[in-house]
């Protein structure tokens, strides 16, 4: 080791032992909290959208969807695929599904022939209960009445966003129905069918494509819709755990059926938009901890400033019976990365031991998105590197600015 | 061993200039004990640091051992105290942070020398002034007295071939005066050469020639028994 590190080592390790505990303390505090603010900020802004991107996969697409091609209603051949699907050794679970537009009507029984009718549009979905709930789970978001079971006959489950008391919005664009709760006749219209269905469930959902729908049990939407071939809309795939949903999607494409259905991944099916998004709160988060990285160096900067010019006289001594001044130069370098490597390991502790945990066991209840912390330990490291790197500048120019003065007159204390 | 031929040095101070050294022709021999002495404002002090190499005359010239030490570099001035010269300070200037043995030890480290043998000469040195039980000390822990050993120790511990002293005990009462002087002595008649600024009377008498300065001129270069 040359010996000006070995020296800045030396007197660096000693003036941090032996420094006054609150003024370290709070130096480190100042530390943990840059580095809270360069994971946290960006994790959970990242994290709003993540928690709906794991949403949508959790709860609707599952890893792997299969739906039909753009000019199609449904998928061809379907029986043969499904079955394709199941043979796959990394496949846990199936959920065909069935998927038509349809209309709903609630006070056909009250209103007259001048009132308007209430309705409101949105997707019908044939489901077999026990295959959807081996893959999504949707049962456990019903918070009325309960979810479709085998047997069934003429009951519904209705999305949240299809009833006024839980979206009170009137707008042109979006209608909602109004009065109706568990037990409620209502009418379903798909194509030319109409049926008076009952409703047995509510189910609350911050995926759009769930609030939005209307379920039913497959069997019998199957003969509304005068669907006897078994071809159905979509497809979605649970996988076994540590299998790569990308690696199914090619093996799926490979065997063909992508001439008959579109096949990706929960990552393929995600909007554009929703990727532009994540960029976008990606480098807002960037922008919010660059601002906190730039107000940690400031701290530093004026910390070891102030430390040095109370000690420039004992700088002026060491320089007088010959210590290099690169290696004070060092010992203030040395001192600046403790104070941002604790102050890391720390904020690391705290992010990895007990804030990523908590914000999975209780996510944010945003509107649109149970919001997590996204901190990938990689991303972390670069930003650990960042504070790091920009506290060693701090510490490093005003060590320098105070060791180039004159030797003599540091230890005179003369300007 | 140190000559110093016409040494000038002016202060400035925006448009004021203060002559402190009126062009100073002096000389050391190996192992002499000088005393500079002065009243206030003499130029003693200046003196000591111009010779010292603590700062830089404004013209002149400092030959030491044969090597014209004002032509160097601030580096090479720097590499040059630290392997010729010790330092003793009016006020200690010992380092707070580091305990007695690591202000003694940190010139050696400085040169070079392992951890352990660096300690083991600081240790060594330290129980030959009576400060063998002080090592583990910091320097708030240490009485004034005990200071400006610990003090001399570092500035000898790495055997330099001159010991330069600015009024070491200005800040000392007379007991601890006297132990002082009493190391100086010592160091003296083992073959160190020492140059130490004083304005009292007593200690300057110990030293083997005093060199009296006024209005930065040398007045008088008085050899002690002669």
């Amino acid at each position: 080791m040359p010996i000006n590190v070995r020296i800045g080592l030396y007197l660096a390790l000693r003036q941090v032992r032996r420094a006054s505990f609150w003024t370290t303390g709070l130096i480190i505090f100042v530390m943990v909290l840059t580095f809270l603010n360069l994971v946290v900020v960006s994790g959970i802004l990242v994290g709003l959208i993540q928690g709906s991107i794991d949403q949508v996969r959790t709860k609707y697409t599952s890893d792997v969807i299969v739906s039909a091609l753009n000019d199609k209603k449904f998928i061809e051949n379907s029986p043969n695929i499904i079955a394709l699907i199941k043979s796959l050794p990394e496949v846990e679970a199936v959920t065909p599904r069935y998927r038509e537009s349809g209309v709903l009507e609630a006070n056909y029984k009250t209103r007259k022939d001048t009132d308007k009718a209430n309705t409101a549009p949105g997707q019908i979905a044939g489901v077999d209960p026990l295959a959807e709930e081996a893959v999504t789970g949707i049962q456990k978001d019903i918070v009325e009445g309960s979810f479709l079971a085998p047997g069934d006959y003429d009951q519904v489950v209705l999305g949240h966003y299809l009833l006024k008391q839980y979206v009170p919005i009137e707008t042109p664009a979006f209608s909602t129905l109004s009065n109706v709760g568990i037990g409620s006749k209502i009418r379903l219209k798909v194509g030319d069918v109409t049926r008076e269905v009952t409703v047995k469930g509510i189910l609350k959902s911050k995926v759009d494509e769930i609030a939005l729908r209307t379920f039913m049990l497959d069997t019998q939407f199957r003969s509304m819709i005068g669907r006897s071939d078994g071809n159905v809309t979509e497809i979605a795939i649970k996988l076994k755990k540590g299998a790569d949903p990308a690696a199914v999607r090619d093996a799926l494409k490979l065997s063909g059926v992508d001439k008959n259905a579109k096949v990706q991944t929960y990552e393929d099916a995600q909007p554009k938009f929703l990727k532009d998004i994540v960029a976008t709160f990606g480098m807002l988060g960037n922008a919010f901890s660059s601002i906190g990285l730039v107000v940690a160096s400031i701290t530093i900067f004026i910390v070891i400033f102030i430390n040095a010019i109370t000690r420039r006289k004992y700088i002026g001594i060491l320089k007088g019976i010959g210590i290099h001044g690169r290696a004070i130069e060092f010992s203030y370098v040395f001192q600046s990365i403790f104070y941002a490597l604790f102050g890391s390991a720390i904020g690391l502790a705290l992010v990895y031991g007990f804030l990523v945990p908590s914000f999975a066991a209780h996510p944010i209840d945003f509107p649109f998105s149970d919001g997590i912390l996204v901190a990938p330990l990689g991303q972390t490291f670069i930003r650990v590197g960042l504070l790091v790197g920009a506290t060693l500048i701090a510490g490093y120019i005003p060590a320098w600015m105070i060791i180039r003065k004159n030797t003599l007159d540091s230890i005179l204390g003369r300007n | 061993m140190i000559t110093t031929k016409g040494l000038v040095k002016t202060f400035k101070n925006g448009d004021v200039e203060t002559q402190v050294l009126k062009g100073i022709d002096f000389e050391v021999g190996e192992g002499e004990f000088i005393a500079i002495m002065g009243r206030s404002g003499a130029g003693k002090s200046t003196f000591l640091y111009q010779i010292s190499l603590l700062d830089d005359p404004t013209a002149g010239e400092i030959v030491i051992d044969g090597m014209e030490v004002h032509m160097m570099t601030p580096d090479e001035k720097m590499r040059f105290r630290l392997s010729r010269f010790g330092f003793v300070f009016q006020d200690y200037a010992l380092l707070p942070e580091l305990t007695a043995l690591e202000n003694v030890a940190l010139p050696l480290l400085m040169q070079g020398k392992a951890r352990g043998e660096a300690y083991a000469i600081s240790t060594a040195a330290l129980e030959r002034a009576g400060l063998g039980g002080r090592t583990g000390n910091l320097p708030s822990q240490l009485s004034g007295g005990e200071q400006q050993r610990v003090s001399i120790v570092r500035a000898v511990a790495h055997k330099p071939k001159i010991l330069f002293a600015d009024e070491p005990t200005a800040n000392l009462d007379n007991e601890s005066s006297a132990k002082i002087m009493a190391i100086f002595n010592d160091l003296h008649k083992q073959g160190q050469t020492i140059i130490m600024v004083t304005h009292e009377e007593q200690y300057a008498k110990l030293a083997e020639k005093i060199v009296r300065l006024d209005d930065g001129k040398i007045v008088s270069q008085q050899r002690q028994g002669a």
